[in-house]
Parts: C-alpha cells; sequence; structure tokens
C-alpha cells in the first residue's frame, strides 16, 4: 500500500496548484501541510528536504519532489495523462508550457501594488485573448475531438481548464470569442474527478487574498517589490 | 532529404542555446540555415515565439517542451520514471541558474553589479552544492542512473556559462572540477566546445540589441 502524496506549501494556490489539479484529476488523494512561519520553513530547510531550498516540494513514492514542472511530470506520466507515446507526450509539452506561461501572468498578480494590478489585468486578459485562447481554440476545432491530444484525457487538458479558470476570475466573459473553449470547460469540468475538485470543501484553493501574500513573505523574506510584465 | 532538425533563433545563445547543446551531445547534426528574419508570422509559431525547432515533421516550440522530446528521442533521459524525476529535478534547478544568466545582459546599468552578485551566489550557495553532493555521494561518473543524460548536458552548460561570469566560481567544488573535464572529453561535447561549431558566443551589447527591436512586447 503506498502512503497519500503529501503536499508542502503554503495555504493557498501559488505554484503547488496546478500539482493539485492534476493529482486530483487522476483521482489521487493527497495530504497537505501548510507553510505558516519561518520557523517551520527554516526546519524544513535543515532537514535537508528541500534541494534547492524551496518549495514547492511533494512527497510521493519516497521522493522528496521540488521543481512544478518535474512534479507535474511525474504525476502525468504515472497516472497516463501524457499521451501514448514521445510525439504525443511533445504536443502535450508543448501546450502545457503555453498555458504554464500564462498562469505564470496571474501568479505574481496578488502581489503586486493597486496601480499595477490594474495594468496586469488588461495585460493578462490581452495575452489569453491574443496569443494563447485562439491556439487552444483552433486544436480542439481543427481535429473536432473533446480532449486536446490523442483523443484521450491528459495533463493538457486539466492544465487548460485551471487557465481558463483562472482568467475567467480576471474577466468573467472571456471566452466570448471562443465557442470551441466554452464547450471545452463545460465538457471538462463535468469529468467527476473534476467536478469534485470544482465543488467546495476540496483542496483546491481559493484567489490569493492579502494574507497569502503576507503568509508568502513573511515565510521566504522575499516578494517584496514585484513588478507587472 | 535532410532528416535534420531545423533551428530558428536570432544568431545568439538566449534560449536556443541548451537545444544547441543537447542536440550537439546527442550527436546529432543541425541543418545548417542562413538566419531567417526572426519575424515569422505566418502561423510556424504556435505562440508567437521562438525558439522553434523542426523536428521529425514537428514544428515544436516551448525550449523544455523541445528538449524533453530531444531527450527522450536520444536516451538521454533515464531509464525510468523515477530516472526521469531525478533528471527533470537536476534541469529545473539548472534552468532556474540559466535564467538569471539569460536576463543579465538585459540587466539596466546600475543593476548589473547586483545581478552578477546573484548568479555568483545563487551558483555558490544553491545550485552547485546540490551537484557537488550528488556525485560526491555516488561516485558515479555521471549524475543520473550512472549514465550519460540531458541533467549532465545541462549541468555542464551551466558550469561554463557561469565561469564566464565568475571565472573562478568552482574552486570550492572538487567534484565539479573532474566533472567538467570528464564531460569536455565526451566525443561529441569536446567537438561541439571547438571553434566552428554551432555553439555561440556569449551575448554582446549588437545581440542584446537585436533582441529588444525585434521582441518588443
Amino acid at each position: 500500500m503506498s502512503a497519500k502524496p503529501k503536499l508542502y506549501y503554503f495555504d493557498g494556490r501559488g505554484k503547488m496548484e496546478s500539482i493539485r489539479w492534476l493529482l486530483a484529476a487522476a483521482g489521487v488523494e493527497f495530504e497537505e501541510e501548510f507553510l505558516e512561519t519561518r520557523d517551520q520553513y527554516e526546519k524544513l530547510l535543515q532537514g535537508g528536504s528541500l534541494l534547492f531550498q524551496q518549495v514547492p516540494m511533494v512527497e510521493i513514492d519516497g521522493m522528496k519532489m521540488v521543481q512544478t514542472r518535474a512534479i507535474l511530470s511525474y504525476i502525468a506520466a504515472k497516472y497516463n495523462l501524457y499521451g501514448k507515446d514521445l510525439k504525443e507526450r511533445a504536443l502535450i509539452d508543448m501546450y502545457v508550457e503555453g498555458t504554464n506561461d500564462l498562469m505564470g501572468f496571474i501568479l505574481m498578480f496578488p502581489f503586486l501594488s493597486a496601480e499595477d494590478k490594474e495594468k496586469q489585468r488588461a495585460f493578462i486578459v490581452q495575452k489569453a485573448t491574443s496569443r494563447y485562447f485562439p491556439v487552444y481554440e483552433k486544436v480542439l476545432k481543427d481535429h473536432g475531438q473533446d480532449f486536446l491530444v490523442g483523443n484521450n484525457f491528459s495533463w493538457a487538458d486539466v492544465h487548460l481548464l485551471e487557465a481558463i479558470l483562472m482568467v475567467e476570475e480576471k474577466k468573467s466573459d472571456v471566452l466570448s470569442g471562443f465557442p470551441q473553449l466554452q464547450a471545452f470547460k463545460a465538457r471538462i469540468s463535468s469529468i467527476p474527478a473534476i467536478k469534485k475538485f470544482l465543488q467546495p470543501g476540496s483542496q483546491r484553493k481559493p484567489v490569493p487574498d492579502d494574507k497569502y501574500v503576507e503568509t508568502v513573505r513573511r515565510v521566504l523574506r522575499m516578494y517584496y517589490d514585484v513588478k507587472a510584465n | 532529404m535532410s532528416g535534420k532538425p531545423r533551428l530558428t533563433y536570432l544568431n545568439g545563445r538566449g534560449r536556443m542555446e541548451s537545444i544547441r547543446w543537447l542536440l550537439a551531445a546527442a550527436g546529432v547534426e543541425e541543418e545548417l540555415t542562413g538566419f531567417p528574419s526572426p519575424l515569422l508570422l505566418d502561423g510556424s509559431l504556435l505562440f508567437q515565439q521562438v525558439p522553434l525547432v523542426e523536428i521529425d515533421g514537428m514544428k515544436m516550440v516551448q525550449t523544455r517542451a523541445i528538449m524533453s522530446y530531444i531527450a527522450g528521442k536520444y536516451n538521454l533521459h533515464g531509464k525510468d520514471l523515477k530516472e526521469r524525476a531525478l533528471i527533470d529535478m537536476y534541469v529545473e534547478g539548472i534552468s532556474d541558474l540559466m535564467q538569471m544568466i539569460l536576463m543579465f545582459p538585459f540587466s539596466p546599468p546600475d543593476a548589473k553589479e547586483k545581478n552578477l552578485e546573484s548568479i555568483k551566489d545563487r551558483a555558490t550557495n544553491r545550485y552547485f552544492p546540490v551537484f557537488e553532493k550528488v556525485l560526491k555521494q555516488h561516485g558515479q561518473d555521471f549524475l543520473v542512473g550512472n549514465k550519460f543524460s540531458w541533467a549532465d548536458v545541462q549541468l555542464m552548460e551551466a558550469i561554463l556559462a557561469v565561469e564566464e561570469k565568475v571565472p573562478a566560481v568552482l574552486s570550492g567544488f572538487p567534484q565539479l572540477q573532474v566533472f567538467k573535464t570528464k564531460m569536455s572529453n565526451m566525443p561529441t561535447i569536446k567537438k561541439f566546445l571547438q571553434p566552428g561549431s554551432p555553439r555561440k558566443p556569449p551575448p554582446d551589447a549588437h545581440y542584446v540589441e537585436t533582441v529588444l527591436k525585434v521582441f518588443k512586447k
């Protein structure tokens, strides 16, 4: 019997959220330890648990894994969400890197000044609607299948849904020019494991607030002066 | 008909350099192209960005996706999922260090000294100690699974890149010094380190100017 994966991070989205999504989509139950104090972080550091002194860290299958992409790749492969061969994996990787870039613009959003937030919101929406969403809209339109790659549910679908919902939190009608993505969103949201994750009481984290920003700054002693794109 | 991968980028290191390293290490020749206009808006660029690598009938973008594919194809990504996980962790860490070097030429003049200090600090306190320890603990020639992999190529590239900025950076790292020598002597890497290879020189003012002109946000 293998133990559940255990996630070490703040009680908030950040870089760990994509990992929560993927584990949930794979139907894998996981535990979490939330970093609240500087002491906790220093203890993890001194214990040698953090390879590059950073979180996210996930204990899984006897490994203390760090680096978000490495963790996501491992989970995707382990739970058959990574395509059936190297070429499908290449497509999934390309798509995921794109949505990762998009979500990267949102990641730093809570740390910005009020003025920079407005600028960044416009930037996020502009990039989403002119660079990223059109790509996935076209992919879905061209092959007419339910999922992005290989007619099979994969990491790419989970990541795209996560990105769509995050951008919608910044502009609720952002999908209005993207009928394929609207249908995609409805379809993927109704997959049982995802539906469950989207319900209250799941381990999905809410939109980051000031308390979250304060916690990250306090624990890491960083991110005091973050600039918009 | 050439089956060689075709790389589209500016005439400089940037994000393409790690890909050049990996192809070279795998013994794969690039197709020689002239330096095309960087403004390819004909739909070749999935997210309107370079690097672009045309390989095996695909127009691949996104540096990590491209490298993962090359590593997978040429058996440089470990023998199983757990080795792949280790390689990925190491590569991602080194990539964070390389990102600092990537951005360095674009720092404003008054931030250059601070940024150089950061690179030196991260290399000597965060990244190099990890790999020094890994090599010391298993005593093998390569980082993962006693076999040459993407992680070794990436580390070698990073060591040389940091040394260009901080020449004595390996002075506290005997294992890494030995590693560097061993890697330098591997035939494909040795060839890549010789003049005339696809390896690009350190970025200069002209390169910075070109990037700023071409990649207006």
